[in-house]
């Protein structure tokens, strides 16, 4: 995914006297900090006045400074010191030239401080976890959460980002600006929140983290390799909160959620590049590794005894993975997890799933009836899922025009080549 | 920073109450009043007269318009406000949700620009 401060704007000038080994070690190690530190370095520069747009903005220059000067001096003792005290210095700057005198001294003053704090501290507060509870609050607009967070925390440009979400870049970089904004005038606050809203203002963090992940992999069906970046990004986000927020048991069923899907990244394609639904899938092509790490993860949450939405959905995924040591699979005791889950999550998506298993492990007849209930009020009439479970359902049923009615609308509702081309075999299938 | 707590209800039900409800409400605007200025965050509030009382003035191309009415005829009017201190959105979203007026109706949390 393209990153914004994979930016060069530096005079030819400047290189003269740099060999190419030193620009490509510093080139290296400016881009190894970014990659590492962008949302702490973010988190630092905007936490005292919210100003998210000014910070990164100072951090770009910075970035930008680092590559003109590391080449030629070496790269710092501390990088993300050098970096701090750089984009400090822009933001004085910036402030000087700003006609607002108030706003300016106050930055002023706000910058010589940060300025004598990054040059005292050597290693950086990490408030990163603040920055993704400013980013998932509840006062921001639910649909720019995620790609508010891709952005300050992992610097990722407007552009990819909306590409990813199927947005133009044009009002994708709108709704981000308006979010920042929104940030810095209304207040919203780069803090942890309290013990009793915790869990609440968690969730809305982890759900944003799961969009990204959601869009990353219908992007990955889609033959789009962007896609597989953003599923990547999403874990890499993951990761960062399952270890900022360590007794969090939601946080690491999310992890662990993700993991398992992408356990299965190679197996759901085969050697044609066409779609094979999980139950065909070819277990060895499943990563042990990714599965064993998220089994782990799994085992941790379910220590704290206090189950919630994406341990429930990770515990599904783990009694699928039990196929791997060559088992059967245990349809009711996935059927059960759904039971539960739907009751929790009232999601169509999940009562599609939930009605899927259920038609395994107790028939097809009691997966339809499921089906036929969670249908009933027509929320699910443009849901292609729906129409796909009804038609494999039907068709083992042997309920032939009913299977044919729902392959067609599936097939009419598919955004993947592939999976098109799965549906329609199996509509011909049907005779 | 400073924030307008706008609180918008339904008229309607609100005339149509019984007195000893409006006896409860008034006292949970007291009690609300009170804890706010307890805490130090109240700078000020009204209650304001119902929305039939309004009237909008527009002065266009010196040309002066009155109209009867309040700017928007909707369901939940402006009925008070409140001028509170807070050290950041979430301190201020935690008074709005206190505001008795959030039970039934619905308040507007607005940032103040400062001057």
């Amino acid at each position: 995914m393209p990153r914004r401060f994979g930016r060069r704007d530096r005079s030819a000038a400047d290189l003269a006297d740099v060999t190419p080994a030193a620009e490509d070690a510093a080139r290296a190690a400016a881009t190894r900090v970014a990659r590492e530190s962008y949302g702490k370095l973010v988190a630092f520069l905007a936490a005292r006045d919210r100003d998210i747009a000014a910070a990164e903005d100072a951090l770009s220059d910075a970035l930008a400074a680092a590559l003109a000067d590391w080449p030629r001096r070496g790269v710092p003792a501390n990088p993300e010191g050098w970096l701090i005290v750089t984009a400090r210095r822009r933001r004085i700057d910036a402030a000087r030239r700003s006609r607002i005198a108030d706003e300016a001294s106050e930055t002023l003053r706000f910058a010589a401080e940060e300025l004598q704090a990054a040059e005292d501290v050597g290693p950086l507060p990490d408030r990163r976890l603040a920055l993704m509870f400013v980013c998932a609050h509840p006062a921001i607009d639910e649909a720019v959460r995620a790609p508010l967070m891709l952005q300050t925390i992992l610097g990722l440009d407007a552009g990819a980002i909306a590409s990813a979400f199927l947005v133009s870049p044009a009002a994708m970089g709108q709704r981000l600006s308006r979010a920042k904004a929104k940030i810095r005038l209304a207040g919203a606050p780069f803090r942890i929140p309290e013990r009793d809203e915790l869990p609440e203002r968690l969730d809305a963090v982890l759900e944003a983290i799961y969009a990204a992940f959601a869009y990353g992999w219908e992007q990955a069906f889609a033959d789009d390799p962007r896609g597989r970046n953003l599923a990547e990004e999403a874990i890499w986000l993951g990761r960062l909160v399952a270890s900022l927020a360590l007794d969090e048991p939601e946080a690491l069923g999310l992890l662990a959620l993700m993991l398992y899907a992408d356990s299965r990244r190679a197996a759901r394609r085969d050697a044609a590049g066409s779609y094979v639904p999980l139950a065909e899938q070819d277990v060895s092509r499943w990563s042990a590794a990714t599965i064993d790490e998220a089994e782990r993860l799994l085992r941790a949450a379910s220590v704290k005894r206090a189950p919630g939405r994406f341990q429930l959905e990770a515990a599904i995924q783990s009694a699928h993975a039990e196929r791997r040591h060559g088992g059967a699979t245990n349809w009711p005791a996935i059927a059960a997890l759904y039971d539960a889950l739907y009751a929790l999550t009232d999601s169509k998506v999940v009562a599609v799933n939930r009605a899927v298993a259920t038609a395994e492990a107790y028939g097809e007849a009691a997966g339809l009836a499921l089906l036929e209930a969670a249908a009933a009020d027509g929320d699910l009439d443009g849901y292609q899922s729906y129409w796909a479970a009804r038609a494999a359902l039907a068709a083992r049923a042997g309920r032939k025009g009913e299977a044919a009615d729902a392959y067609r609308h599936a097939i009419g509702l598919e955004f993947d080549p592939a999976t098109r081309v799965f549906l329609i075999e199996r509509l011909a299938l049907l005779g | 920073m400073q924030y307008l707590l706008l609180i918008h209800g339904e008229e309607g039900r609100f005339a149509n109450m019984p007195k000893g409800d409006v006896e409860k409400m008034m006292a949970a605007y007291g009690a609300y009043t009170q804890a706010l200025k307890d805490a130090g965050v109240l700078r000020g509030g009204e209650r304001l007269q119902p929305s039939t009382t309004a009237t909008v003035v527009r002065a266009k191309n010196g040309k002066t318009s009155v109209l009867n009415g309040p700017y928007a005829e909707v369901k939940e009017q402006l009925g008070g406000y409140y001028v509170i201190e807070a050290a950041d959105l979430d301190a201020a979203i935690g008074w709005a949700a206190r505001c008795p007026g959030a039970s039934d109706g619905a308040i507007e949390v607005r940032p103040i620009w400062p001057m």
